[in-house]
């Protein structure tokens, strides 16, 4: 009995072995409930406030494309990830999307398996020094210590810089963004070094702002973005293609606000501007279709958080206490690099 | 003949002993300063004392309650003029305590996790004082007492009070009427438990505990004509066809006609003392019927058995905790079937039970060592087969034994449960205080989280080993 | 009636597999290692199908890589060029080194407030049990947090060290003065005096190690002095008991410990290297960063406890007749600690200090929690991070964590067995 248990067993795993992952939509629909992978608590990116409810930019990515799948924002299920479990919760299949601030490189492309399907946020790594160190260039920093956080590609950057400019550092590693904060406050390192979003944020939270500068070296590019699973290629046409939505929705104007007005506008005036009738699925256009999903998938979408500078706005805006700026994550008719390709 | 020139008649009245050897003064000589050495050592404890004091006292006195950020805080702390020593922002501690205790459970729910909780108290009343009438009511009573306190003061509504209250009456009156009777309240609780934390419909649950009946009962029948382990391994397949054929069925009808259901709360939303509460609960008590069976195969003449029991605990007990939990992050969901998907608590919890087992194998192993060798001669002279005299004969008393021990690793389990936030869980120390941490209105506090939790920790932790020290000399006196 | 004076005859029936105990066990052990095997086959199984599913493979090709990250406590020379192989080994001796201090401070404070928590004196007796409860009842994770940020908030920053001309116009002292004046304790980390020699002797490279002649010429020399020190206490012992008078040995045995080092430290022009203030940093010198001051300090509090109570436990089990025997000899309350009571309370002490030594060691990985650099934070945070390969970093890990607790148990039992009461 034992013996054909056994063969059940390997004959079962082998014909599975043969299908890799694909079908994540069906697994989403058939689940009705997206899996997204989150940060563990990244101020203005991921977090749960004190309700329980996890608010954020990337959160609200997550949101954005619950919505265009499933129609319904809140069908989300937020699997908080560190920066050693993140890769590895996406690829065993716990996770549908990986939406923590993660840098697109080769290697993870390449040798992970996995895909990044899109930039929701330009960055750059960066450094911050207390005024009174009377330095005003990275390459001044021969010598220093400098905090870097661990598991992430920061610390490669940090390496490459300080060889390519042929200067020593002591590297002083900290395990998460609080406890950065807490030694470059302290002084127990010179400089302090992470993302420039990150350094910004930091700077913003100090009691005395003012006394710190946030070097201007930008000594890596940062694309972070979401991340689906090498090999399904309509889930992740369909995770692009809900962030490119964000875009051209905030390229054409429609807001969480007016967006009925819109779709009630574009449902009566036959020249409305086409690719806003096709964004929102207004009359017989049903880009949803060739995807797999509503003909209102976009518009879903929209009207979760917004477009994405409402997005942008509401987490990590200017008015918000993290206070960034828009910089390279502008639209592209503003100067900046977010760019969608024509909905059509 | 020697003239004896003086005799005294009356004796005199007893003096009273010299200052120094009396009173404040002898106690302070005799305990404080009784040589050099000794006087050194006080002075340096004083001193030790009396900076620790120095350097907290103003700081934890300073607290500020009343806030809803870091910058209220430290706003009102410099209104007060106390900005040079600074001053705890406790506020954080009034405003965010829940997710440091329940982490992200629904507040509406919190009645759940506490009447389990208190359930757990009763539940294990007939393990701590076996048949002891007035003690196993007194401790239902005034657990039912607190357990209704605690409700109120969470804001709970009142059916749910009516009914938690009437439940601890109940149980009380149990106790008392017929404590040995309790020992079925203690082998319902972890079902009950289940149910009350993740809710659901009641049927599910009853349903899987049918399997355990179903499992129980055919034991018991066949155990007298094919042996114990056999009996186990039928059991075990009829509770097997019942849970994956049979019960899907029945329990879907069931919970069509009596929609007995609770809201169904997500292990994702689990956090803080709780998740560590779940953990190392499930952990020690699921551990313990594996770790019996590991030192018996430990010690079994049996090679093979024995040759896997030892490397089965000996690797667990080689490994860091932290390995395993990473373990059962990266390599558990390699080792299933592929595809095979269940959420990280419940991985987690797996690994943590796997990980505790090898532990309680040891100390049931030092409990079975402890035995005379008398006790196994007696019971194989008496011709009890190797399970009777177990059951009979050894085990009560090697269990009995280890009870400190166990107590000890469930200390040690309980603290390690911190862990498990390096793996992406919310564990009061590191989880729920990152949480609390990205909130830009709490962002840049440090201390207070530290503080709030390690406290917690020490109060359970203490009790515990206060009680398993007491435990340890209440089973002393039978031994010697 | 006949009586069964022979055992019944063995004739051999397969019912006897399951109802004879004597072939019972042999079934048993049979269905044992048929469910192990299935179990083994099916692990495998399932491993093969999810790592071709993800498109993975089993490889350790990348131990040879590039590792491309900097480990700012480097037992042996290690720069961002080296292999991800090299940064393992980094790794564990780190977590070597935690262990070794760790173990031995432990050990120390464990056995004084062992015995300090059984004195007379009410206040140290008090003061003892308080700091042991709080320690063991609070997680160790806490206390590592809670030392690493007592040493970086409470320790002045390395500019405060500074001297400025203008300072020493205006006869100011700097905010922060070092330790004896060659020891400095930063908020990053302490700096000591470093043994440097003008003529050093220079390297030989074993397995790509760099070992320091210097250092191993100087060690062979204590070494050989310490086995003169020896031969003459013997010597002198032997003298002793034929003649009844015991020689003067003291300034020969210093002679023999110090002069040979000395001499070839001389020979060597020995000096100092101490640490200075320049540019942000101190630097010269050894500098200890404070994620392993802090680590060890947390373990050796922690663990301390432990040791303490089975110290404590120890010297309970001795008889009272023991100590009071050695009174009426006349020794002192300290002798007859150090001689009578502690060497027989050691036999019960070893080994729950066997199983401390192993926690400690399996401790270390809550490092990580400040980012000290060991095993756990190389190979299983940032290699692993780096390369994707869990699978490959975890068995490796585990292996390691493995071999060494099996050595270290073995060690300490064979330590064990050689101080156990003889009984003849």
């Amino acid at each position: 009995m034992n013996k054909s248990v056994l063969l059940g067993t390997v004959a079962a795993a082998t014909i599975v072995a043969g299908s890799a992952f694909a079908g994540t939509l069906d697994d989403v629909k058939a689940r009705g409930e997206l899996i997204c992978g989150s940060n563990t608590g990244l101020t203005g990116f991921g977090a749960p406030d004190a309700s329980g409810n996890w608010a954020g930019f990337d959160v609200d990515l997550c949101r954005a494309v619950a919505a265009a799948v499933l129609g319904d924002p809140t069908k989300v299920k937020f699997v908080p990830t560190t920066g050693e479990t993140r890769f590895t919760a996406l690829a065993s299949g716990e996770v549908d999307v990986l939406v923590r601030n993660s840098t697109w490189t080769f290697s993870r492309d390449n040798d992970l398996k996995l895909d990044f399907v899109a930039v929701n946020y330009y960055d750059g790594q960066g450094f911050m020094v207390k005024k009174d160190l009377g330095v005003s260039s990275a390459k001044e920093l021969d010598g220093a210590t400098v905090c870097i956080q661990t598991g992430t590609t920061t610390e490669l950057n940090l390496a490459d810089f300080f060889k390519s400019n042929n200067i020593s550092y002591t590297p002083v590693t900290v395990a998460d963004d609080s406890e950065a904060q807490r030694q470059y406050e302290a002084g127990a390192c010179d400089a302090f070094t992470t993302d420039a979003s990150g350094l910004a944020s930091t700077r913003a939270a100090m009691a005395d702002p003012a006394n710190h500068i946030i070097l201007p070296e930008i000594i890596s590019k940062e694309p972070l973005g979401p991340v689906v699973r090498h090999g399904d290629n309509n889930w992740g046409d369909i995770v692009r293609w809900s962030y490119f939505a964000l875009l051209i929705a905030e390229e054409k104007g429609i807001t969480k606000a007016n967006i009925d007005d819109i779709v009630k506008a574009a449902t009566d005036d036959a020249s409305y501007d086409p690719e806003v009738k096709r964004l929102l699925g207004v009359g017989d256009n049903d880009t949803g279709k060739l995807m797999g999903v509503d003909a209102k998938w976009a518009y879903n979408a929209i009207k979760a958080g917004g477009n994405y500078g409402e997005i942008f706005e509401a987490n990590i805006g200017s008015a918000t206490p993290i206070g960034l700026a828009r910089g390279l994550n502008a639209l592209w008719t503003e100067g900046g690099l977010q760019y969608a390709p024509p909905l059509r | 003949m020697a003239d004896i020139s003086f005799v005294r008649h009356q004796m005199l009245d007893p003096q009273a002993p010299p200052t120094s050897q009396s009173g404040v003064v002898k106690w302070l000589r005799e305990n404080l300063f009784s040589g050099p050495l000794n006087s050194v050592l006080t002075i340096l404890a004083l001193i030790s004392i009396y900076s620790l004091i120095k350097g907290a006292m103003p700081w934890l006195l300073n607290g500020v309650w009343n806030a809803n950020s870091l910058t209220e805080c430290r706003q009102i702390i410099a209104d007060s003029g106390a900005a040079e020593v600074g001053g705890a922002c406790w506020a954080m501690v009034r405003v965010r305590w829940n997710q440091f205790i329940y982490g992200l459970y629904p507040v509406a729910e919190y009645w759940r996790p506490t009447t389990a909780f208190a359930l757990m108290f009763v539940a294990l009343a007939p393990v701590l004082y076996y048949g002891l009438q007035r003690a196993n009511a007194l401790m239902a009573g005034i657990v039912g007492v607190l357990l209704v306190l605690a409700l109120w003061g969470l804001g709970t509504d009142g059916y749910h009070i009516a009914l938690s209250a009437a439940v601890m009456a109940g149980l009380t009156a149990l106790a008392w009427v017929a404590p040995k009777k309790l020992v079925w309240v203690t082998l319902a609780f972890p079902a009950v438990a289940y149910w009350l934390l993740w809710g659901g419909s009641v049927w599910g649950t009853v349903g899987a505990v049918a399997g355990f009946g179903l499992f129980a009962l055919v034991w018991s029948l066949t155990q007298r004509h094919v042996g114990v382990v056999v009996a186990a391994a039928i059991g075990l397949i009829a509770a097997v066809l019942w849970w994956s054929l049979v019960q899907s069925h029945i329990t879907g009808v069931l919970a069509q006609w009596f929609p007995i259901e609770l809201r169904y709360v997500r292990s994702d939303d689990f956090g803080g003392f709780l998740l560590a509460f779940v953990i190392g609960i499930t952990a020690i008590s699921a551990s313990l019927p594996i770790g019996i069976l590991l030192a018996l195969g430990r010690q079994s003449n049996m090679l093979l058995v024995k040759t896997l029991s030892v490397s089965f605990i000996e690797f667990f007990r080689g490994v860091p905790l932290i390995t395993v939990l990473f373990s059962a992050n990266f390599m558990l969901l390699y080792f299933l079937p592929p595809r095979t998907n269940f959420d990280l608590i419940l991985r987690v919890i797996i690994v943590v039970i796997i990980f505790a087992s090898a532990y309680i194998a040891e100390v049931v192993r030092g409990g079975l060592a402890a035995l005379p060798r008398g006790q196994y001669e007696a019971a194989d002279a008496l011709g009890l087969d190797y399970w009777q005299a177990q059951r009979l004969i050894i085990m009560p008393q090697a269990l009995k034994i280890s009870i400190p021990g166990i107590v000890s690793s469930f200390i040690g389990l309980f603290k390690d449960t911190t862990l498990v936030a390096l793996v992406g869980l919310m564990d009061p120390l590191q989880g729920v205080r990152k949480i609390v941490l990205s909130d830009t209105a709490w962002r840049g506090i440090y201390w207070e989280p530290f503080i709030f939790v390690g406290v917690i920790f020490f109060v359970v932790c203490f009790s515990m080993s206060r009680y398993s020290m007491y435990l340890e000399r209440k089973l002393k006196t039978d031994h010697r | 009636m006949t009586l069964a004076i022979d055992a019944p005859k063995d004739h051999f029936r397969l019912s006897m597999l399951v109802y004879d105990t004597r072939y019972r066990s042999y079934t048993i052990q049979f269905i044992v290692l048929l469910l192990f095997f299935a179990f083994l086959v099916w692990l495998t199984n399932n491993t093969i199908a999810n790592l071709a599913m993800r498109d993975k493979d089993i490889n350790f090709d990348f131990l040879f890589n590039r590792a491309g990250y900097d480990i700012d406590q480097q037992l042996i020379p290690y720069t961002n060029d080296s292999t991800h192989g090299r940064a393992l080994f980094v790794g564990l001796l780190n977590t070597l080194v935690v262990a070794f201090f760790g173990c031995l401070f432990a050990t120390i404070l464990g056995v004084f407030v062992g015995i300090l928590r059984l004195s007379k004196n009410w206040l140290v007796a008090r003061l003892m049990t308080v700091y042991i409860e709080v320690f063991r009842n609070v997680p160790l994770l806490l206390w590592i947090i809670l030392t690493f940020v007592v040493f970086s908030e409470t320790r002045p920053q390395p500019k405060d060290f500074r001297v400025t001309d203008e300072m020493i116009a205006a006869g100011q002292e700097p905010a922060a003065n070092m330790l004896f004046g060659v020891i400095a304790v930063t908020n990053r980390g302490s700096s000591f005096p470093a043994p440097l020699v003008d003529r050093p002797l220079g390297t030989v490279t074993i397995a790509t190690v760099p070992v320091n002649l210097t250092v191993v010429a100087t060690l062979a020399i204590l070494l050989a002095s310490i086995w003169g020190n020896i031969v003459l206490r013997r010597r002198a012992k032997a003298v002793q008991e034929a003649t009844g008078d015991r020689p003067v040995t003291w300034w020969k045995s210093l002679l023999i410990l110090f002069a040979p080092v000395i001499l070839f430290l001389a020979a060597l022009g020995f000096h100092w290297d101490y640490p200075a203030l320049k540019g942000f940093n101190f630097q010269g010198g050894i500098t200890v960063a404070h994620s392993f001051t802090a680590l060890v300090v947390a373990l050796t509090l922690y663990s301390a406890t432990y040791i303490a109570e089975a110290v404590r436990a120890g010297i309970m089990a001795i008889s009272r007749g023991q100590s009071e025997a050695s009174f009426a000899l006349g020794l002192r309350p300290g002798r007859t600690m150090s001689l009578i009571v502690l060497p027989q309370a050691l036999r019960v002490i070893i080994p729950p200090l066997i199983s401390q030594y192993l926690n400690i060691t399996k401790n270390t990985t809550l490092g990580m929690a400040i980012s000290y650099l060991d095993l756990k934070g190389t190979l299983g945070g940032i290699t692993l991070n780096q390369t994707g390969r869990e699978l490959e970093c975890m068995l490796l890990m585990m292996l390691i964590y493995l071999c060494l607790s099996l050595m270290i148990s073995a060690a300490m039992n064979v330590f064990n067995a050689a101080v156990k009461l003889k009984e003849r």
